[in-house]
Protein backbone atom coordinates (compact mmCIF):
# COMPACT_ATOMS: atom_id res chain seq x y z
CA UNK A 1 0.00 0.00 0.00
CA UNK A 2 2.82 2.41 0.78
CA UNK A 3 4.25 3.38 -2.54
CA UNK A 4 5.27 6.66 -1.05
CA UNK A 5 8.27 8.76 -0.32
CA UNK A 6 10.90 6.80 -2.09
CA UNK A 7 12.97 9.89 -2.82
CA UNK A 8 12.66 11.13 0.75
CA UNK A 9 13.71 7.82 2.22
CA UNK A 10 16.55 7.40 -0.22
CA UNK A 11 17.76 10.88 0.61
CA UNK A 12 18.20 9.85 4.24
CA UNK A 13 20.62 7.09 3.33
CA UNK A 14 21.98 8.69 0.20
CA UNK A 15 22.06 12.49 0.35
CA UNK A 16 23.28 12.49 -3.23
CA UNK A 17 20.17 10.87 -4.59
CA UNK A 18 19.13 13.89 -6.57
CA UNK A 19 22.54 14.40 -8.12
CA UNK A 20 22.38 10.87 -9.40
CA UNK A 21 19.46 11.99 -11.49
CA UNK A 22 21.50 15.10 -12.48
CA UNK A 23 19.43 17.42 -10.38
CA UNK A 24 16.39 17.27 -8.21
CA UNK A 25 14.56 19.24 -10.83
CA UNK A 26 15.44 16.77 -13.51
CA UNK A 27 14.60 13.81 -11.33
CA UNK A 28 11.17 15.20 -10.69
CA UNK A 29 10.76 16.09 -14.32
CA UNK A 30 11.58 12.52 -15.22
CA UNK A 31 8.74 11.38 -13.03
CA UNK A 32 6.43 14.05 -14.33
CA UNK A 33 7.18 12.99 -17.86
CA UNK A 34 6.32 9.38 -17.26
CA UNK A 35 2.62 10.00 -17.03
CA UNK A 36 2.51 11.78 -20.31
CA UNK A 37 4.61 9.40 -22.28
CA UNK A 38 3.64 5.90 -21.32
CA UNK A 39 0.68 3.82 -20.42
CA UNK A 40 -0.16 3.61 -16.73
CA UNK A 41 0.47 -0.11 -16.71
CA UNK A 42 4.08 0.57 -17.61
CA UNK A 43 4.78 2.98 -14.75
CA UNK A 44 6.46 0.43 -12.45
CA UNK A 45 8.84 -0.46 -15.25
CA UNK A 46 9.58 3.16 -16.07
CA UNK A 47 10.22 4.13 -12.46
CA UNK A 48 12.31 1.02 -12.00
CA UNK A 49 14.40 1.90 -15.05
CA UNK A 50 15.09 5.37 -13.70
CA UNK A 51 16.47 3.98 -10.46
CA UNK A 52 18.43 1.34 -12.28
CA UNK A 53 20.13 3.97 -14.38
CA UNK A 54 20.77 6.31 -11.47
CA UNK A 55 22.18 3.68 -9.17
CA UNK A 56 24.13 1.54 -11.58
CA UNK A 57 27.23 0.26 -9.82
CA UNK A 58 26.38 1.51 -6.33
CA UNK A 59 25.78 -1.65 -4.40
CA UNK A 60 25.28 -0.42 -0.84
CA UNK A 61 22.82 2.25 -1.92
CA UNK A 62 20.96 -0.29 -3.97
CA UNK A 63 20.38 -2.27 -0.81
CA UNK A 64 18.88 0.74 0.94
CA UNK A 65 16.55 1.51 -1.95
CA UNK A 66 15.40 -2.07 -2.08
CA UNK A 67 14.72 -1.94 1.62
CA UNK A 68 12.42 1.04 1.17
CA UNK A 69 10.51 -0.42 -1.74
CA UNK A 70 10.17 -3.68 0.11
CA UNK A 71 8.80 -1.88 3.15
CA UNK A 72 5.89 -0.65 1.03
CA UNK A 73 5.54 -4.05 -0.54
CA UNK A 74 5.45 -5.72 2.86
CA UNK A 75 2.45 -3.68 3.93
CA UNK A 76 0.72 -4.67 0.71
CA UNK A 77 1.57 -8.30 1.34
CA UNK A 78 -0.24 -8.05 4.67
CA UNK A 79 -3.45 -6.77 3.14
CA UNK A 80 -3.37 -9.21 0.23
CA UNK A 81 -2.72 -12.12 2.60
CA UNK A 82 -5.56 -11.02 4.84
CA UNK A 83 -8.11 -11.12 2.03
CA UNK A 84 -6.72 -14.22 0.35
CA UNK A 85 -6.76 -16.18 3.60
CA UNK A 86 -10.21 -14.87 4.46
CA UNK A 87 -11.62 -16.08 1.17
CA UNK A 88 -9.97 -19.48 1.68
CA UNK A 89 -11.44 -19.95 5.16
CA UNK A 90 -14.53 -22.12 4.97
CA UNK A 91 -17.76 -20.61 6.24
CA UNK A 92 -16.06 -17.32 7.17
CA UNK A 93 -17.36 -14.95 4.51
CA UNK A 94 -21.03 -15.37 3.58
CA UNK A 95 -21.73 -16.37 0.01
CA UNK A 96 -23.27 -13.75 -2.24
CA UNK A 97 -22.61 -10.02 -1.95
CA UNK A 98 -20.10 -10.29 0.91
CA UNK A 99 -17.98 -12.87 -0.90
CA UNK A 100 -18.22 -10.91 -4.13
CA UNK A 101 -17.06 -7.67 -2.50
CA UNK A 102 -14.23 -9.17 -0.46
CA UNK A 103 -13.07 -10.81 -3.68
CA UNK A 104 -13.09 -7.42 -5.40
CA UNK A 105 -10.98 -5.87 -2.65
CA UNK A 106 -8.68 -8.89 -2.58
CA UNK A 107 -8.04 -8.55 -6.30
CA UNK A 108 -7.15 -4.88 -5.89
CA UNK A 109 -4.64 -5.55 -3.11
CA UNK A 110 -3.06 -8.35 -5.11
CA UNK A 111 -2.74 -5.95 -8.05
CA UNK A 112 -1.04 -3.39 -5.79
CA UNK A 113 1.45 -6.06 -4.69
CA UNK A 114 2.20 -6.83 -8.31
CA UNK A 115 2.65 -3.13 -9.10
CA UNK A 116 5.38 -2.84 -6.45
CA UNK A 117 7.03 -6.14 -7.28
CA UNK A 118 7.23 -5.15 -10.95
CA UNK A 119 8.90 -1.88 -9.99
CA UNK A 120 11.54 -3.58 -7.83
CA UNK A 121 12.12 -6.32 -10.36
CA UNK A 122 12.72 -3.87 -13.18
CA UNK A 123 15.12 -1.76 -11.16
CA UNK A 124 17.09 -4.35 -9.22
CA UNK A 125 16.15 -7.80 -10.46
CA UNK A 126 13.69 -10.39 -9.22
CA UNK A 127 16.15 -11.64 -6.59
CA UNK A 128 15.77 -8.35 -4.70
CA UNK A 129 12.02 -8.63 -4.31
CA UNK A 130 11.29 -9.41 -0.68
CA UNK A 131 9.64 -12.73 -0.14
CA UNK A 132 6.27 -12.62 1.50
CA UNK A 133 6.94 -12.54 5.25
CA UNK A 134 5.34 -14.94 7.67
CA UNK A 135 2.11 -13.33 8.70
CA UNK A 136 0.03 -13.95 11.79
CA UNK A 137 -3.42 -12.55 11.05
CA UNK A 138 -4.41 -12.93 14.71
CA UNK A 139 -1.71 -10.35 15.63
CA UNK A 140 -0.30 -12.71 18.22
CA UNK A 141 -3.70 -13.59 19.58
CA UNK A 142 -5.24 -10.12 19.73
CA UNK A 143 -7.72 -11.11 17.02
CA UNK A 144 -7.73 -14.83 17.84
CA UNK A 145 -10.89 -15.63 15.84
CA UNK A 146 -10.15 -13.41 12.84
CA UNK A 147 -10.46 -16.32 10.39
CA UNK A 148 -13.42 -17.98 12.04
CA UNK A 149 -15.58 -15.06 13.14
CA UNK A 150 -16.92 -12.86 10.34
CA UNK A 151 -17.52 -9.95 12.68
CA UNK A 152 -13.88 -9.95 13.82
CA UNK A 153 -12.73 -10.37 10.25
CA UNK A 154 -14.62 -7.29 9.05
CA UNK A 155 -13.41 -5.27 12.06
CA UNK A 156 -9.81 -6.06 11.14
CA UNK A 157 -10.58 -5.31 7.47
CA UNK A 158 -11.92 -1.89 8.44
CA UNK A 159 -8.83 -1.20 10.53
CA UNK A 160 -6.46 -2.26 7.74
CA UNK A 161 -8.21 -0.09 5.16
CA UNK A 162 -8.54 2.99 7.35
CA UNK A 163 -4.90 2.57 8.41
CA UNK A 164 -3.83 2.16 4.79
CA UNK A 165 -5.48 5.45 3.88
CA UNK A 166 -3.69 7.16 6.77
CA UNK A 167 -0.35 5.59 5.90
CA UNK A 168 -0.27 7.22 2.47
CA UNK A 169 -1.35 10.59 3.74
CA UNK A 170 1.11 10.64 6.61
CA UNK A 171 4.01 10.95 4.23
CA UNK A 172 2.49 12.78 1.30
CA UNK A 173 4.48 15.89 2.21
CA UNK A 174 7.73 14.11 1.44
CA UNK A 175 6.42 13.23 -2.00
CA UNK A 176 5.58 16.77 -3.07
CA UNK A 177 6.44 17.47 -6.72
CA UNK A 178 6.88 13.75 -7.25
CA UNK A 179 5.25 13.82 -10.66
CA UNK A 180 3.74 10.62 -11.99
CA UNK A 181 5.20 8.78 -9.03
CA UNK A 182 3.13 10.91 -6.65
CA UNK A 183 0.10 10.51 -8.87
CA UNK A 184 0.44 6.73 -8.70
CA UNK A 185 0.56 6.87 -4.91
CA UNK A 186 -2.53 9.09 -4.84
CA UNK A 187 -4.29 6.75 -7.22
CA UNK A 188 -3.73 3.85 -4.82
CA UNK A 189 -4.62 5.95 -1.78
CA UNK A 190 -8.13 6.77 -3.02
CA UNK A 191 -8.81 3.13 -3.82
CA UNK A 192 -7.98 2.22 -0.22
CA UNK A 193 -10.48 4.89 0.87
CA UNK A 194 -13.16 3.37 -1.38
CA UNK A 195 -12.47 -0.01 0.24
CA UNK A 196 -12.68 1.51 3.70
CA UNK A 197 -16.03 3.10 2.89
CA UNK A 198 -17.48 -0.17 1.65
CA UNK A 199 -16.14 -2.32 4.47
CA UNK A 200 -17.62 0.12 6.97
CA UNK A 201 -20.99 -0.22 5.22
CA UNK A 202 -20.65 -4.01 5.39
CA UNK A 203 -20.09 -3.70 9.14
CA UNK A 204 -23.00 -1.31 9.51
CA UNK A 205 -25.28 -3.85 7.84
CA UNK A 206 -24.28 -6.22 10.64
CA UNK A 207 -25.15 -3.71 13.35
CA UNK A 208 -21.88 -1.85 13.90
CA UNK A 209 -22.26 1.83 14.67
CA UNK A 210 -20.11 3.17 11.86
CA UNK A 211 -20.55 5.35 8.81
CA UNK A 212 -18.59 5.23 5.54
CA UNK A 213 -16.46 8.06 6.99
CA UNK A 214 -14.58 8.36 10.28
CA UNK A 215 -16.35 10.35 13.00
CA UNK A 216 -14.01 11.78 15.63
CA UNK A 217 -11.65 9.00 16.66
CA UNK A 218 -14.50 6.55 17.13
CA UNK A 219 -13.49 3.06 16.02
CA UNK A 220 -16.88 1.35 16.12
CA UNK A 221 -14.94 -1.74 17.16
CA UNK A 222 -15.29 -3.38 20.56
CA UNK A 223 -11.62 -3.57 21.45
CA UNK A 224 -9.12 -0.88 22.34
CA UNK A 225 -6.54 -2.82 20.31
CA UNK A 226 -7.48 -0.79 17.23
CA UNK A 227 -7.45 2.63 18.90
CA UNK A 228 -4.03 3.56 17.52
CA UNK A 229 -5.45 3.38 14.00
CA UNK A 230 -7.90 6.16 14.81
CA UNK A 231 -5.83 8.35 17.12
CA UNK A 232 -5.81 11.95 15.92
CA UNK A 233 -8.78 11.58 13.57
CA UNK A 234 -10.72 13.93 15.86
CA UNK A 235 -8.86 17.00 14.58
CA UNK A 236 -11.19 19.94 13.91
CA UNK A 237 -8.61 22.53 12.82
CA UNK A 238 -7.00 22.39 9.38
CA UNK A 239 -4.08 24.69 8.54
CA UNK A 240 -5.03 26.78 11.60
CA UNK A 241 -8.57 27.20 10.24
CA UNK A 242 -11.31 26.11 12.61
CA UNK A 243 -13.76 23.94 10.68
CA UNK A 244 -16.52 23.75 13.31
CA UNK A 245 -19.15 26.34 12.36
CA UNK A 246 -16.76 27.80 9.81
CA UNK A 247 -18.02 31.13 8.42
CA UNK A 248 -21.29 30.60 10.30
CA UNK A 249 -22.15 27.51 8.28
CA UNK A 250 -23.26 25.35 11.18
CA UNK A 251 -20.72 22.58 10.73
CA UNK A 252 -20.83 20.24 13.73
CA UNK A 253 -17.79 18.81 15.47
CA UNK A 254 -18.64 15.40 14.01
CA UNK A 255 -18.93 16.75 10.46
CA UNK A 256 -15.72 18.74 10.87
CA UNK A 257 -13.78 15.61 11.80
CA UNK A 258 -15.43 13.50 9.11
CA UNK A 259 -14.68 16.02 6.36
CA UNK A 260 -10.90 15.56 6.68
CA UNK A 261 -9.02 12.27 7.02
CA UNK A 262 -5.76 12.50 8.96
CA UNK A 263 -2.38 10.95 8.23
CA UNK A 264 -0.24 8.59 10.29
CA UNK A 265 3.55 8.56 10.52
CA UNK A 266 5.62 5.61 9.38
CA UNK A 267 6.48 4.79 13.00
CA UNK A 268 2.83 4.79 13.99
CA UNK A 269 1.92 2.53 11.07
CA UNK A 270 4.74 0.11 11.85
CA UNK A 271 3.66 -0.05 15.49
CA UNK A 272 0.15 -0.95 14.33
CA UNK A 273 1.08 -3.64 11.81
CA UNK A 274 4.09 -5.01 13.73
CA UNK A 275 2.11 -7.63 15.69
CA UNK A 276 0.88 -9.14 12.40
CA UNK A 277 4.42 -10.14 11.37
CA UNK A 278 6.13 -13.20 12.83
CA UNK B 1 -17.24 51.92 -13.54
CA UNK B 2 -18.26 51.16 -9.95
CA UNK B 3 -21.78 50.42 -11.15
CA UNK B 4 -20.46 47.75 -13.49
CA UNK B 5 -18.80 45.90 -10.67
CA UNK B 6 -21.59 46.17 -8.17
CA UNK B 7 -22.08 42.41 -8.09
CA UNK B 8 -18.42 41.59 -7.86
CA UNK B 9 -16.81 41.03 -4.50
CA UNK B 10 -13.39 40.60 -5.95
CA UNK B 11 -11.84 41.89 -9.09
CA UNK B 12 -9.18 40.18 -11.09
CA UNK B 13 -6.48 42.31 -12.66
CA UNK B 14 -5.75 40.49 -15.85
CA UNK B 15 -2.98 42.69 -17.14
CA UNK B 16 -0.45 40.05 -16.20
CA UNK B 17 -0.62 36.28 -16.25
CA UNK B 18 -1.35 35.98 -12.58
CA UNK B 19 -4.73 36.46 -11.02
CA UNK B 20 -4.41 39.15 -8.42
CA UNK B 21 -7.60 39.64 -6.51
CA UNK B 22 -8.16 43.03 -5.01
CA UNK B 23 -10.57 44.04 -2.35
CA UNK B 24 -13.36 46.31 -3.49
CA UNK B 25 -11.80 49.18 -1.62
CA UNK B 26 -8.46 48.63 -3.27
CA UNK B 27 -10.10 48.21 -6.62
CA UNK B 28 -11.83 51.52 -6.35
CA UNK B 29 -8.55 53.13 -5.37
CA UNK B 30 -6.88 51.56 -8.37
CA UNK B 31 -9.71 52.43 -10.65
CA UNK B 32 -9.53 56.02 -9.59
CA UNK B 33 -5.81 56.15 -9.94
CA UNK B 34 -5.62 54.63 -13.36
CA UNK B 35 -8.51 56.34 -15.05
CA UNK B 36 -7.44 57.11 -18.56
CA UNK B 37 -4.63 54.58 -18.51
CA UNK B 38 -4.69 51.41 -20.54
CA UNK B 39 -4.88 48.92 -17.70
CA UNK B 40 -7.36 46.20 -18.56
CA UNK B 41 -9.71 45.27 -15.79
CA UNK B 42 -11.46 42.11 -16.83
CA UNK B 43 -14.44 42.58 -14.55
CA UNK B 44 -15.19 45.85 -16.26
CA UNK B 45 -15.49 44.28 -19.65
CA UNK B 46 -17.79 41.30 -19.89
CA UNK B 47 -16.84 40.75 -23.49
CA UNK B 48 -13.15 40.56 -22.72
CA UNK B 49 -11.33 37.36 -23.63
CA UNK B 50 -10.71 36.76 -19.94
CA UNK B 51 -14.30 37.19 -18.85
CA UNK B 52 -15.53 35.12 -15.95
CA UNK B 53 -13.23 34.09 -13.14
CA UNK B 54 -9.55 33.48 -13.50
CA UNK B 55 -8.34 30.69 -11.22
CA UNK B 56 -4.86 32.12 -11.21
CA UNK B 57 -1.52 30.36 -11.38
CA UNK B 58 0.66 28.12 -9.24
CA UNK B 59 -0.67 26.68 -6.02
CA UNK B 60 -3.22 29.47 -5.74
CA UNK B 61 -4.65 28.39 -9.08
CA UNK B 62 -4.90 24.77 -7.95
CA UNK B 63 -6.56 25.77 -4.69
CA UNK B 64 -9.06 27.91 -6.59
CA UNK B 65 -9.66 24.96 -8.90
CA UNK B 66 -10.46 22.80 -5.85
CA UNK B 67 -12.55 25.64 -4.42
CA UNK B 68 -14.57 25.78 -7.65
CA UNK B 69 -15.26 22.04 -7.55
CA UNK B 70 -16.21 22.16 -3.88
CA UNK B 71 -18.59 25.04 -4.63
CA UNK B 72 -20.27 22.88 -7.25
CA UNK B 73 -20.54 19.85 -4.97
CA UNK B 74 -21.76 21.85 -2.00
CA UNK B 75 -24.41 23.65 -4.06
CA UNK B 76 -25.65 20.31 -5.36
CA UNK B 77 -26.02 18.68 -1.94
CA UNK B 78 -27.59 21.79 -0.43
CA UNK B 79 -30.29 21.45 -3.05
CA UNK B 80 -30.58 17.67 -2.54
CA UNK B 81 -31.29 18.19 1.15
CA UNK B 82 -33.55 21.21 0.59
CA UNK B 83 -35.72 19.22 -1.85
CA UNK B 84 -35.24 15.50 -1.11
CA UNK B 85 -35.99 12.96 -3.81
CA UNK B 86 -39.12 10.85 -3.62
CA UNK B 87 -38.77 7.86 -1.35
CA UNK B 88 -35.59 8.97 0.38
CA UNK B 89 -34.96 6.89 3.51
CA UNK B 90 -34.03 8.21 6.93
CA UNK B 91 -30.58 6.69 6.61
CA UNK B 92 -30.05 8.27 3.18
CA UNK B 93 -31.18 11.62 4.52
CA UNK B 94 -28.69 11.34 7.38
CA UNK B 95 -25.76 10.35 5.17
CA UNK B 96 -26.53 12.86 2.40
CA UNK B 97 -26.86 15.61 4.99
CA UNK B 98 -23.43 14.67 6.31
CA UNK B 99 -21.99 14.73 2.80
CA UNK B 100 -23.54 18.17 2.31
CA UNK B 101 -21.85 19.36 5.50
CA UNK B 102 -18.51 17.85 4.45
CA UNK B 103 -18.65 19.62 1.09
CA UNK B 104 -19.69 22.91 2.67
CA UNK B 105 -16.80 22.52 5.14
CA UNK B 106 -14.40 21.90 2.23
CA UNK B 107 -15.76 24.91 0.34
CA UNK B 108 -15.47 27.25 3.29
CA UNK B 109 -12.04 25.88 4.16
CA UNK B 110 -10.71 26.75 0.71
CA UNK B 111 -12.39 30.13 0.81
CA UNK B 112 -10.65 30.99 4.06
CA UNK B 113 -7.34 29.40 3.09
CA UNK B 114 -7.27 31.40 -0.14
CA UNK B 115 -8.31 34.63 1.56
CA UNK B 116 -8.00 37.56 -0.78
CA UNK B 117 -6.95 35.22 -3.61
CA UNK B 118 -10.21 33.27 -3.60
CA UNK B 119 -12.42 33.41 -6.67
CA UNK B 120 -15.96 34.63 -6.11
CA UNK B 121 -19.11 32.57 -5.83
CA UNK B 122 -19.81 30.56 -8.97
CA UNK B 123 -23.23 30.44 -10.56
CA UNK B 124 -24.39 26.86 -11.09
CA UNK B 125 -27.07 25.39 -13.34
CA UNK B 126 -28.72 22.15 -12.25
CA UNK B 127 -31.60 22.29 -14.74
CA UNK B 128 -30.68 18.89 -16.18
CA UNK B 129 -31.08 17.24 -12.78
CA UNK B 130 -34.48 16.00 -11.61
CA UNK B 131 -34.21 16.53 -7.86
CA UNK B 132 -37.41 14.57 -7.19
CA UNK B 133 -35.89 11.48 -8.82
CA UNK B 134 -33.64 9.20 -6.78
CA UNK B 135 -31.99 7.90 -9.94
CA UNK B 136 -31.25 11.36 -11.26
CA UNK B 137 -29.87 12.67 -7.97
CA UNK B 138 -27.71 9.63 -7.22
CA UNK B 139 -26.37 9.44 -10.77
CA UNK B 140 -25.32 13.08 -10.52
CA UNK B 141 -23.83 12.54 -7.06
CA UNK B 142 -21.83 9.60 -8.38
CA UNK B 143 -20.56 11.65 -11.31
CA UNK B 144 -19.57 14.55 -9.04
CA UNK B 145 -17.82 12.37 -6.44
CA UNK B 146 -15.89 10.27 -8.96
CA UNK B 147 -14.97 13.48 -10.77
CA UNK B 148 -13.78 15.05 -7.52
CA UNK B 149 -11.55 12.10 -6.65
CA UNK B 150 -10.01 12.02 -10.11
CA UNK B 151 -9.53 15.79 -9.98
CA UNK B 152 -7.66 15.81 -6.66
CA UNK B 153 -5.55 12.84 -7.72
CA UNK B 154 -4.67 14.53 -10.99
CA UNK B 155 -3.90 17.87 -9.34
CA UNK B 156 -1.62 16.47 -6.64
CA UNK B 157 1.46 16.48 -8.82
CA UNK B 158 0.80 20.12 -9.78
CA UNK B 159 1.00 21.34 -6.17
CA UNK B 160 4.37 22.68 -5.03
CA UNK B 161 3.58 23.24 -1.34
CA UNK B 162 3.84 20.17 0.85
CA UNK B 163 1.24 21.61 3.22
CA UNK B 164 -1.31 22.08 0.45
CA UNK B 165 -0.60 18.61 -0.90
CA UNK B 166 -1.31 17.10 2.51
CA UNK B 167 -4.54 19.07 2.79
CA UNK B 168 -5.66 17.90 -0.64
CA UNK B 169 -4.84 14.37 0.52
CA UNK B 170 -6.97 14.79 3.63
CA UNK B 171 -9.92 15.80 1.46
CA UNK B 172 -9.59 13.40 -1.46
CA UNK B 173 -9.95 10.28 0.66
CA UNK B 174 -13.18 11.67 2.10
CA UNK B 175 -14.43 12.28 -1.45
CA UNK B 176 -13.49 8.68 -2.23
CA UNK B 177 -15.50 7.51 0.77
CA UNK B 178 -18.44 9.53 -0.54
CA UNK B 179 -18.02 8.12 -4.03
CA UNK B 180 -18.00 4.54 -2.77
CA UNK B 181 -21.06 5.17 -0.60
CA UNK B 182 -23.08 6.75 -3.43
CA UNK B 183 -22.05 3.99 -5.82
CA UNK B 184 -23.14 1.34 -3.33
CA UNK B 185 -26.50 3.11 -2.97
CA UNK B 186 -26.98 2.84 -6.72
CA UNK B 187 -25.63 -0.69 -7.05
CA UNK B 188 -24.19 -2.43 -4.02
CA UNK B 189 -20.66 -3.64 -4.72
CA UNK B 190 -19.83 -1.00 -7.33
CA UNK B 191 -17.72 1.02 -4.87
CA UNK B 192 -14.54 0.69 -6.94
CA UNK B 193 -15.30 -0.85 -10.31
CA UNK B 194 -13.29 -0.75 -13.50
CA UNK B 195 -14.97 2.43 -14.71
CA UNK B 196 -12.80 4.29 -12.16
CA UNK B 197 -9.86 1.88 -11.76
CA UNK B 198 -7.16 0.80 -14.21
CA UNK B 199 -5.63 -2.67 -14.65
CA UNK B 200 -3.25 -2.09 -11.73
CA UNK B 201 -6.23 -1.26 -9.46
CA UNK B 202 -5.10 2.37 -9.43
CA UNK B 203 -7.71 5.12 -9.66
CA UNK B 204 -7.87 6.85 -13.05
CA UNK B 205 -7.01 10.51 -12.43
CA UNK B 206 -7.95 13.48 -14.58
CA UNK B 207 -6.21 16.72 -15.54
CA UNK B 208 -7.85 20.05 -14.65
CA UNK B 209 -8.69 20.52 -18.32
CA UNK B 210 -10.53 17.19 -18.45
CA UNK B 211 -12.32 17.87 -15.17
CA UNK B 212 -13.46 21.37 -16.08
CA UNK B 213 -14.79 20.17 -19.42
CA UNK B 214 -17.09 17.82 -17.51
CA UNK B 215 -17.95 20.15 -14.62
CA UNK B 216 -18.57 22.98 -17.04
CA UNK B 217 -21.95 21.51 -17.93
CA UNK B 218 -23.16 22.58 -14.48
CA UNK B 219 -21.29 25.86 -14.05
CA UNK B 220 -22.64 29.03 -15.67
CA UNK B 221 -19.75 31.28 -14.65
CA UNK B 222 -17.00 31.10 -17.21
CA UNK B 223 -13.83 29.73 -15.64
CA UNK B 224 -10.46 30.72 -17.01
CA UNK B 225 -8.02 27.95 -16.12
CA UNK B 226 -5.39 28.94 -18.66
CA UNK B 227 -2.84 29.92 -16.04
CA UNK B 228 -2.98 26.67 -14.08
CA UNK B 229 0.24 24.66 -14.02
CA UNK B 230 0.18 21.67 -16.38
CA UNK B 231 3.19 19.75 -15.13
Amino acid sequence: MNFNNIFGEIEKVDPEVYSRFDTRRKALRNFAGIGRKIAIAAIPMAIGSMFKKAYAGSKSTNEAVVDILNYALTLEYLEAEFYTKGLQSPLLIPAGAANRDITTISNHETAHVKFLKDTITTAFGAAKVAAKPNIDLTAKGTFADVLTNYSTYLAVAQTFEDTGVRAYKGRAAELVKGGAYLTAALNIHSVEARHASHVRQMRKAMGALVKPWITGKVTGIGTTAVNASYAGEDLTTQATIQIVNINGMGISVDAATEAFDEGLTKDAVLAIVGPFFI
Amino acid sequence: MPKMISSEKEIMVSSDKTARPLSRRNFLTYAGAVTGLSVVLSACDKDDDNKGVNLGSGDTGILNYAYALEQLEAAFYVKVIASPFTGITADETARLTEIRDHEVAHREFFKNALGASAIGALEVNFSTINFTSRDSVLATAKAFEDLGVSAYNGAGALITSADYLVLAGKIVSVEARHAAYIRDLISNGSFADNTVLDVNALEKSRTPKEVLAIAGAYIVTKINASNLPTS
